[in-house]
């Protein structure tokens, strides 16, 4: 048998029916329309886990709905391990409208989508799937859940939408993928040195990836002294300060631990703010 | 994506998708020149590669569900989306059984001319899907018919 003759995709002209790239053209489609509604989408990232960044996001948005006259929405972009819902103490279970999926609703009115509404309590992130081969398809899927987290949830009018992400380098490339519209990134540090080098790795790839960084929250500087009633410190390092110097924008704020509610101080909301205008 | 019947040179037509619930993905296309008719199958692991994608193989035939692609494959909380959704909402399309069909329904498939036999299957087969109707018989064929139009097929 000698060699088969035959043609070429872009050689046969006829129409593929298929049309899997203009599905995909959709798919984005459906997400710039639904957040024309939005006047800032901005994530909170950091290179590491175990800073605060729920805790950050949470406390942003609390703390910017009273002040924003349409609200603020939140995706909890962390799939595997939500938490900012918690947070705002916003529960589901969500509710299907026609216009898509009523977003649950937190403190200070606050619109939340998380993975958390989704999940029996306890039990981990898990496909429906067989597990097996799992890893050529499964970042696919979380970028996809990310994608209907962004255009079919009914957020309605928004002044500002904050993404939280997982920690990493690469998540907020992601979103500026799927949301052309994202303003851009706060980075959240620990002060030390390890989450220095950590954080300065993700806002180098975030930069290099053409997303604007509006500016560094340093979180867990110090802790309120239940004796003296002033800020004691608590971890060694002042990476916050380090890494406004290093990519020139505003250190926003540094929030001490607090093991009493969330919440951030009036100054760092006006700096971030003022990042948005 | 697209079939070439390489003894006609001619592109196939996509005819109609299978998801026998086995995880498992199949397409048939056939050539509208010569009736050769291929099918492509795909194991699961490339079937939910596809699926994750949120894309269906063949072109939509159904405008895409609030959130359908978390629906259909987080496994979690039986009652995340509530209980005021809607049942064609809530329930999951790609997960459901496809309709059986019964001996009578399938003697009356017989005999439509083979070269649009595929097609009117999926027809059928996609009314009954999305009423949840578990089993097509000639009465779903007749109400098929007169809902769509389709008088004469």
């Amino acid at each position: 048998m000698g060699p088969v003759s035959f043609r070429t995709y872009f050689e046969v002209e006829g129409e593929d029916r298929s049309r899997l790239a203009a599905q995909v053209g959709e798919q984005r489609r459906r997400v710039e329309a639904r957040l024309v509604e939005v006047g800032r989408v901005v994530a909170v990232m950091s290179g590491k886990g175990g800073v605060g960044k729920s805790y950050v996001t949470a406390a942003l948005a609390r703390g910017l709905a009273p002040r924003m006259s349409r609200g603020v929405g939140v995706v909890d972009a962390d799939l595997k391990s939500p938490t900012v819902a918690r947070m705002l103490n916003a529960t589901g279970p969500l509710a299907i409208t026609p216009d898509g999926v009523r977003p649950a609703v937190g403190e200070e009115g606050v619109r939340v989508i998380s993975t958390e509404f989704l999940l029996d309590d306890g039990r981990p992130l898990a496909w429906r799937e067989p597990a097996h081969e799992r890893f050529v398809w499964r970042g696919v899927l979380e970028a996809g859940v990310l994608r209907e987290f962004l255009a079919d949830v009914a957020w309605g009018p928004l002044d500002l939408l904050l993404i939280d992400l997982p920690p990493g380098a690469d998540g907020v490339a992601d979103v500026a993928e799927l949301a052309p519209s994202l303003a851009g990134a706060v980075a959240v540090t620990l002060p030390t040195d390890e989450s220095y080098q950590s954080v300065r790795r993700a806002m180098t790839s975030a930069r290099e990836g053409g997303i604007r960084m509006l500016g560094v929250i340093e979180n867990m500087k110090g802790y309120h002294c239940p004796s003296c009633g002033g800020v004691k410190p608590l971890f060694p390092g002042s990476a916050g300060e380090r890494l406004a110097e290093d990519f020139r924008v505003p250190l926003l704020g540094q929030v001490p631990f607090s093991a009493h509610g969330v919440g951030v101080s009036a100054a760092l909301l006006d700096r971030f703010q003022g990042t948005l205008a | 994506m697209k079939f070439l019947c390489v003894n006609c040179d001619e592109q196939m037509t996509f005819q109609e998708r299978r998801e026998p619930g086995d995880g498992t993905f199949a397409a048939a296309f056939t050539c509208a020149r010569c009736g050769h008719t291929v099918a492509m199958l795909a194991n699961p692991m490339e079937s939910q590669l596809v699926r994750s994608l949120g894309v269906e193989i063949g072109g939509r035939t159904l405008d895409p569900e609030p959130m359908e692609l978390v629906r259909e494959n987080v496994a979690g909380r039986r009652d995340a989306f509530g209980s005021d959704t809607p049942a064609r909402q809530t329930s999951s399309r790609r997960l459901q059984s496809p309709p059986t069909w019964s001996p009578e329904a399938i003697d009356r498939l017989a005999r439509v001319p083979s070269f649009v036999r595929g097609m009117v299957r999926k027809i059928y087969a996609e009314y009954a899907a999305e009423r949840a109707i578990p089993e097509i018989t000639p009465e779903v064929m007749d109400r098929a018919r007169a809902d769509l139009g389709l008088e004469g097929m």
